[in-house]
């Protein structure tokens, strides 16, 4: 943010400007670029997850469309959903209909707002940085919910009643993961966190002592049940429910379900890696070069990695997959918690 | 074996026995409608006969009673097989073997609809292939097969008495002081149909489950949604004609239809085809199987969840196709073998193609086998889930993989060995439980057996002509058509009247990929089939679905479906 | 204060304002042609019978409940996280661990009470 008013004062016609005139609008430019980049992972995102799948499968996914290794694939699946026949069932509450996909996109959407893409460089540099991550994130449990209520649809109801289920019990292991970090920073802010992890690969929160280590798992496993994908794709389980809690939508709402999953899915790799592994600082001390780079950089190594667990598992049953949660995440994320304040106090370390 | 069975039966029951005969191996009694009970009682208790694996009805409308039903018993453990035959004049009822054995529902109730005999004392008696809506009973020799039927109204498999009937069981079961669970109407349930069409079903049939929350309490299965009437389309064609529409029956082993059903009609003739031809028929028929196993294997990991196995394994489906392709000029709908033969001989190279194709199978089967065999999730998954005891399944009438995963080592090819299965050596892999995991290992490893048995069919492979030296069946060759007089008579005849099958009847049987798949053929001597029952092995495998998932979840449910591969294709017919 | 928060909401507009512009491009480019069968609701094939607003299974209440219990308790935990560095570094960590320690202890009780009762048990 303060980079990027400083770059605006430096622009001829913004020299003038007050500064609540130049924060705004920097705020502005940084949410259309919040919101072009968030399109446009989704889009790299399922051009990568097919090729991943593909490569993992023994196959070549798509080969065709933009000629290198169907680059744009995606991009064609996108400008055809724009044109496909937008469906409301008439049995459908028709405001909540409509109103679900938003729902599930502007939740994911917001929390992106708290991403610390590199020193100084955040949409919105909030005290709360990590509270109102996981505050915003969960709306989308909200838009899940009225998606399958609204369809009036068998399918969707029991995607949305276990997607409901699902999501808000693993947000606790979720937030309850990130705790120990919280400890050791001794602030909420996503700078801050960052910044705490600087000096190598060593000084990463993922490293930095046993519980920590276990925390950071905990996290990942957590983090994919809460983006709703295999193993724990329990709102669609595609051969179960059908298509879960979005069978009846079509076209660009559809779109807007799709868009949401895989910004989630950056976004919860992001956290990891701002948490738990360093965020924009590289591996060896002194190599940071390029801290917005090295930040994405990371995040797509952990999206690979989802999206490597993603291919290779089945799928849990909804008992198991609620047993996983509160009989065992919910108790080891709790014992993160003490071991690692008591490791902080046994061990003099401060910081 | 089963002569004396029949002798210990005329010993015990005398002149109730009304008559018995042994036509090409198949003993069978006829006793009357008031003995039946009695009779397959003591069959089932004092006999061993625990299987009842088919039940068939004939129409005979110039005899005084009309009807005909044939029980086809068999014996686990005392390995001997018979018939009873019962007479039924017309809108008079047999009493039920619902009783005695399980799978007598489903095979009574498709009796019922097919011919219209009624059974006495069935607890369900409804259509099960034509629909609700239909008229007529389409195998009855008077039915006017040109005659079409719309029929388009779905049917509630739950009635709201049923609905509320299973409420109060419900609560009745779990009316345990201090429970979290409070009292369920019966608005409180939910019915949900599992298919037609849904990701799950892989062909055309319908569960509507009845559930609370995620627990099935009741599920009612309806099929019959691609039923052709194969039994009539084949009364109305020449026995050669009938070849192609078996290939329709399980479409994913069309080659295990074709072989079985070509050695069902040899036997009518006593004759069995040369060594070629046995040959190219167990390599043909193992690498269906081996398809039919991957299909399923497949499918069911992918409902699990596990979508990356399906690549590892489908590749080399797709290699064999291109094989059995470049062999018969078809995927799925092969026509390959023929009665006395085969259509033609292998193609030059096919041997060493066949050889690399399993190797890559080999590879597949090991990388799946990794990934999922010690997989804490896909165990949980699947251990116990559908499980099903040996002596329950033989009373559903279960066969093949299904029976074998409960730990029974019953194989067709090792305990009635045909086309020369005898000279090979292979085991017969068993599960312990009978449940999901048991029949998707079993049916891996079928498939290394299966490549054992090919392996050395091809080492051993023998050389001489395809096609039995038959004039009743076996085309001439073209020189002699073209060249002598009885050539063309002999290709005429063949061709415009039909494979002329002497009159009498049979039951050819063999293992097919799902189980025991048998034609029951009767011929009358006109060159049709008078009759022509299939025994699909899925059928009365999918009639104990729903005691399998009761109590389960959905999710059971799926996985357990997946399990018993169910065909629609045959199961319709 | 909160100014900090300007950011949210503009983001919030623009992307309100970008998704109105896919969904109006949708709208012109899609065809629209409805029909009774395509509207209906999709069950299988076989059309749909009862209502979907019935009382739902009691477990996905209660574990609602349990979250809305979990999610409290984290969020009591989050200020006291906040300040644990700094009570470490004033000499007063032993308490605040002994405190959070208890409050945890209290948490867990009622945790045990609930697993010992089935309550997180699905079926």
């Amino acid at each position: 943010m303060d980079i990027l008013t400083a770059l605006l004062q430096g622009l001829p016609g913004f020299g003038g400007m007050s500064d609540q005139g130049l924060f705004i609008t920097g705020a502005a430019v940084m949410a259309t670029l919040m919101f072009t980049v968030m399109a446009l992972c989704a889009i790299v995102f399922t051009w990568m997850e097919r090729k991943v799948a593909g490569f993992i499968q023994s196959r070549y996914g798509p080969m065709r469309t933009g000629r290198w290794h169907g680059w744009a694939q995606a991009v064609a699946d996108m400008l055809k959903i724009l044109g496909k026949e937008d469906i409301i069932p008439a049995e459908a509450d028709k405001g909540l209909f409509v109103f679900a996909p938003l729902v599930v996109l502007l939740g994911s959407l917001l929390a992106w707002v708290a991403v610390p893409w590199a020193p100084g460089f955040v949409a919105a540099d909030l005290d709360l940085g990590l509270f109102f991550i996981f505050a915003a994130s969960s709306m989308v449990v909200i838009g899940i919910l009225m998606a399958g209520w609204a369809s009036n649809n068998k399918w969707a109801l029991y995607g949305a009643a276990r997607g409901a289920a699902q999501m808000v019990s693993y947000e606790i292991p979720l937030a309850l993961a990130t705790i120990p970090v919280i400890m050791h920073v001794g602030s909420l802010n996503t700078q801050d966190i960052v910044i705490a992890q600087q000096g190598g690969i060593w000084h990463w929160f993922i490293l930095r002592d046993p519980f920590l280590f276990v925390a950071f798992w905990m996290y990942f496993i957590a983090s994919i049940a809460e983006t709703n994908r295999g193993p724990f794709d329990m709102p669609e389980t595609e051969s179960e429910l059908v298509a879960g809690y979005h069978t009846e939508y079509t076209g660009m709402r559809f779109a807007f379900f799709f868009l949401a999953e895989y910004a989630n899915l950056f976004l919860v790799s992001l956290i990891a890696v701002f948490v738990f592994l360093g965020g924009w600082w590289s591996p060896i001390p002194g190599l940071d070069f390029a801290p917005a780079l090295t930040f994405v950089i990371k995040g797509i190594l952990m999206v690979f990695l989802n999206m490597w667990v993603r291919w290779t598992l089945p799928r849990v049953r909804v008992d198991q997959l609620m047993y996983l949660c509160w009989k065992v995440m919910i108790p080891v994320t709790l014992l993160c918690i003490v071991g690692s304040g008591i490791l902080m106090i046994t061990s003099g370390a401060v910081g | 074996m089963s002569q004396q069975l029949v002798e210990r039966l005329q010993r015990e029951f005398g002149d109730r026995i009304l008559a018995a005969t042994g036509m090409h191996g198949d003993e069978s009694v006829t006793v009357s409608r008031q003995d039946l009970p009695l009779v397959l009682a003591h069959l089932r208790d004092q006999e061993g006969c625990e299987q009842l694996s088919d039940i068939v009805g004939v129409d005979h409308p110039e005899r005084a009673a009309r009807f005909e039903v044939v029980y086809l018993l068999r014996s686990y453990s005392k390995r001997h097989r018979i018939q009873v035959s019962v007479d039924a004049p017309e809108d008079e009822p047999v009493p039920t073997a619902c009783g005695l054995y399980r799978s007598a529902n489903w095979h009574e109730r498709e009796v019922y609809d097919l011919f219209g005999i009624p059974f006495s004392g069935h607890p369900d008696l409804r259509r099960i292939l034509c629909h609700h809506q239909f008229e007529g009973h389409a195998l009855r020799k008077d039915y006017p097969i040109e005659q079409g039927q719309e029929c388009t109204r779905p049917e509630n498999l739950f009635s709201d008495e049923d609905i509320a009937h299973a409420a109060r069981r419900a609560n009745e079961m779990s009316s345990s002081p201090g429970a979290v669970v409070d009292e369920l109407h019966p608005s409180d349930l939910l019915t949900i149909n599992l298919g037609p069409s849904h990701p799950a079903t892989h062909g055309a049939l319908r569960a509507e489950c009845l559930l609370d929350g995620e627990t099935i309490l009741d599920a009612r299965t309806e099929i019959g949604y691609i039923h052709r009437c194969f039994e009539k389309e084949a009364e109305d064609h020449t026995w050669a004609q009938v070849m192609p529409y078996t290939d329709r029956l399980n479409y994913c082993s069309a080659m295990l239809n074709n072989s079985i059903y070509a050695m069902a009609v040899e036997k009518m003739f006593g004759v069995e085809a040369t060594p070629r031809a046995q040959a190219i028929r167990v390599i043909v028929s193992e690498l269906s199987r081996i398809i039919d196993h991957l299909v399923c294997v497949c499918t069911n990991l992918v409902d699990l969840g596990a979508l990356t196995n399906y690549w590892y394994l489908y590749n080399v489906r797709e290699s064999i196709y291109q094989s059995l392709e470049k062999l018969c000029g078809s995927r799925l709908t092969t026509n390959y073998a023929r009665i006395g033969g085969m259509s033609h001989d292998l193609y030059d190279g096919f041997e060493d193609e066949i050889r690399v194709k399993l190797q890559e199978l080999e590879q597949g089967v090991t990388d799946v086998t990794k990934l999922v065999a010690r997989n804490r999730i896909f165990l949980d998954r699947t251990v116990g889930v559908g499980a099903i005891s040996t002596a329950d399944a033989l009373n559903w009438g279960y066969t093949g993989p299904c029976l074998r995963a409960t730990g029974l080592a019953w194989d067709l090819r090792k305990e009635a060995p045909y086309s020369g299965y005898d000279q090979y050596e292979f085991d017969i892999p068993t599960g312990t439980n009978g449940d999901t995991q048991d029949r998707i290992m079993v049916r891996m490893a079928e498939m290394v057996q299966s490549r054992r048995i090919i392996e050395q069919v091809l080492q051993k492979i023998p050389g001489g002509p395809v096609d039995l030296d038959d004039p009743r069946m076996v085309l001439p060759p073209k020189a002699q058509v073209y060249g002598s007089i009885e050539g063309v008579m002999n290709q005429f005849k063949l061709i415009f009247e039909g494979i002329q099958v002497p009159a009498g009847r049979g039951y050819g049987f063999g293992e097919g990929a799902n189980g025991e798949l048998g034609f029951y053929c009767i011929s009358d001597g006109t060159g049709h089939p008078y009759r022509m029952k299939v025994r699909p092995p899925c059928f009365p495998i999918f009639s104990s679905f729903t005691s399998l998932v009761q109590g389960r979840m959905l999710p059971d449910a799926i996985a357990t479906l997946g399990s018993l591969n169910i065909i629609a294709g045959e199961l319709d017919r | 204060m909160f100014e900090r928060f300007i950011p949210v909401l503009l983001v919030l507009g623009v992307a309100g304002a970008f998704s109105g512009v896919f969904l109006a491009i949708s709208f012109l480019l899609g065809p629209r042609r409805p029909d009774a069968l395509k509207d209906s609701t999709y069950e299988c094939g076989i059309p749909a019978r009862g209502s979907i607003q019935i009382r739902f299974f009691v477990r996905f209440f209660l574990v609602a409940l349990f979250f809305l219990l979990f999610d409290l308790e984290a969020v009591f935990l989050y200020p006291w996280v906040v300040l644990y560095k700094g009570l470490l570094a004033s000499g007063a960590g032993g308490f605040a661990l002994t405190e959070m320690g208890v409050f945890l202890l209290v948490l867990l009780t009622g945790f045990l009470y609930v697993w010992k009762k089935g309550g997180l048990e699905w079926q």
